[in-house]
């Protein structure tokens, strides 16, 4: 099965790469958006500054909307998820628009950026949280977090200062404020996980 | 028992347990008064077992000292993230953007600078510019000094051995004026005596700047690493030999620190 790694040209995806072949599955590791039809799923990784990533997805945004029509899984890491909503506090540019809201800078009365693990509190049942407990640790590196317009998105919470998705998910759109590859093996269950929704999208 | 730092403002963030390792032409060596080195083993080996305990990261740091023989450093730094799934940061010797992009670009999570940055402190500033804040660790190594009645820390370059005559509480904030995300700071006094960090060098850093602060240097016993992250303030506790030999292991420890009001993730 093979996996979309879109590189935005900007950071480390050594550690995803990994972390994907460490559970079986063959990433596609570029920066040229291909057709969805060869590939299960689509990451996009959590590296890079908004405004540069959130203008280079923006020229590729018609090809993105063709992997959302055709419902292949699409996971966004940290500000690969931070890109899907509309825009962001880090600075100027939209974001693609594929969930409503925009993306705020964490409180001053906390150290920023919010470097290390954080409980989950879950909100909602769903498969991409099998076998994950309410309180099980993640990795976080962020200074921003989305703010939903719409809150049924939200899956699972953390609390850093105030309480922020960790977790969203509408359809076949997936995100993640931390960051899985370094989370364990929490980490580890979410990624399968979502690779098991993509394998069984892909086989059918 | 709340511990007398941890706010509500710290809410949900845990305190973090970090062993180092320290990595000689490929091979985990530790330090003691950065002189006497003894072997320890396969860096991804050791990497492993202390992800499977527990650990919340790693922190290697590089002390072959001829720079082809450093050359190895990306081969093994790979073969780290191949095999690890918790952050690690690496240090030791980086003193360009070229360097720190092979090892970042070679699965690292964050590099740290010391003398680099000492000698060109703009080095932070195209560091954190270039890969973002939150990978760029700045390593302080200070020693105590007194003069008359005034106790100062003094930065020193070189792995310890150089004195600068910068203050360490001056360096640290600006270090994170440049841009650095974090501050490894270690006691030289201190280290390798396991007798406890230094919690006034600790406690002085912590309180001037708005960056975590991981501390580093003395710890012989998980009583060392409550008191630096209580009295001290620390965000993370970096310890070597204490975890290298089994000596306490990690799930003892983070339970020592949980059972006295510790947030840690276990």
């Amino acid at each position: 099965m093979r996996v979309f790694v879109l590189d935005y040209g900007v950071g480390n995806l050594f550690s995803l790469r990994a972390a994907l072949e460490r559970e079986g599955v063959e990433p596609i590791v570029s920066a040229e958006l291909p057709l969805e039809g060869e590939f299960a799923a689509l990451i996009l990784p959590g590296v890079g500054h908004f405004t540069p990533v959130a203008e280079r997805l923006g020229r590729i945004r018609d090809r993105l909307w063709q992997w959302i029509a055709h419902e292949v899984p699409i996971l966004g890491i940290c500000l690969g998820m931070q890109v899907l909503f509309e825009e962001s506090e880090e600075g100027a540019g939209g974001g693609l628009g594929f969930f409503r809201g925009r993306v705020v800078r964490l409180p001053d009365s906390v150290k920023v950026p919010h470097i290390g693990w954080n409980a989950l509190r879950m909100r909602r049942r769903h498969r991409l949280l099998q076998g994950i407990e309410d309180g099980a640790w993640v990795y976080f590196v962020h200074s921003y977090h989305p703010h939903p317009a719409d809150p049924t998105i939200i899956l699972a919470e953390a609390d850093y200062g105030r309480t922020f998705p960790a977790i969203v998910a509408r359809g076949m759109l997936f995100g993640t404020q931390f960051h899985p590859e370094k989370s364990g093996a929490i980490g580890r269950r979410l990624l399968r996980n979502f690779l098991a929704i993509a394998r069984e999208r892909w086989k059918s | 028992m709340p511990s007398l730092t941890l706010g509500l403002e710290a809410m949900g963030l845990t305190k973090r347990i970090i062993p180092c390792l320290d990595v000689d032409r490929g091979r985990v060596r530790k330090g003691r008064h950065f002189l006497d080195l003894r072997d320890a083993g396969d860096p991804v080996v050791l990497a492993s077992r202390y992800r499977d305990e527990g650990a919340d990261e790693l922190v290697f740091l590089d002390i072959t000292a001829s720079v082809e023989q450093r050359q190895t450093m990306r081969a093994w730094v790979e073969q780290v993230a191949r095999a690890l799934d918790i952050p690690f940061t690496v240090g030791g010797g980086i003193r360009t953007l070229e360097e720190a992009r092979v090892i970042l670009y070679s699965g690292a999570d964050k590099i740290s600078v010391n003398t680099a940055a000492l000698e060109r402190p703009a080095l932070i500033r195209e560091l954190s510019e270039t890969f973002g804040r939150q990978c760029i660790v700045v390593a302080i190594d200070a020693r105590r000094r007194a003069e008359g009645e005034r106790l100062w820390f003094e930065v020193y370059s070189h792995g310890g051995r150089r004195p600068t005559g910068r203050d360490a509480i001056a360096w640290a904030q600006e270090a994170e004026a440049l841009g650095a995300g974090e501050i490894l700071l270690t006691s030289i006094d201190r280290d390798g005596t396991e007798a406890g960090y230094d919690l006034d060098l600790t406690r002085a850093v912590v309180e001037r700047v708005r960056i975590p602060v991981i501390a580093s240097g003395g710890c012989g016993h998980p009583a060392h690493i409550l008191d630096v992250l209580t009295v001290g303030g620390a965000d993370a506790a970096l310890a070597a030999s204490v975890f290298h030999y089994d000596k306490y292991p990690i799930p003892h420890v983070k339970r020592f620190l949980r059972e006295r009001g510790v947030e840690v993730r276990l």
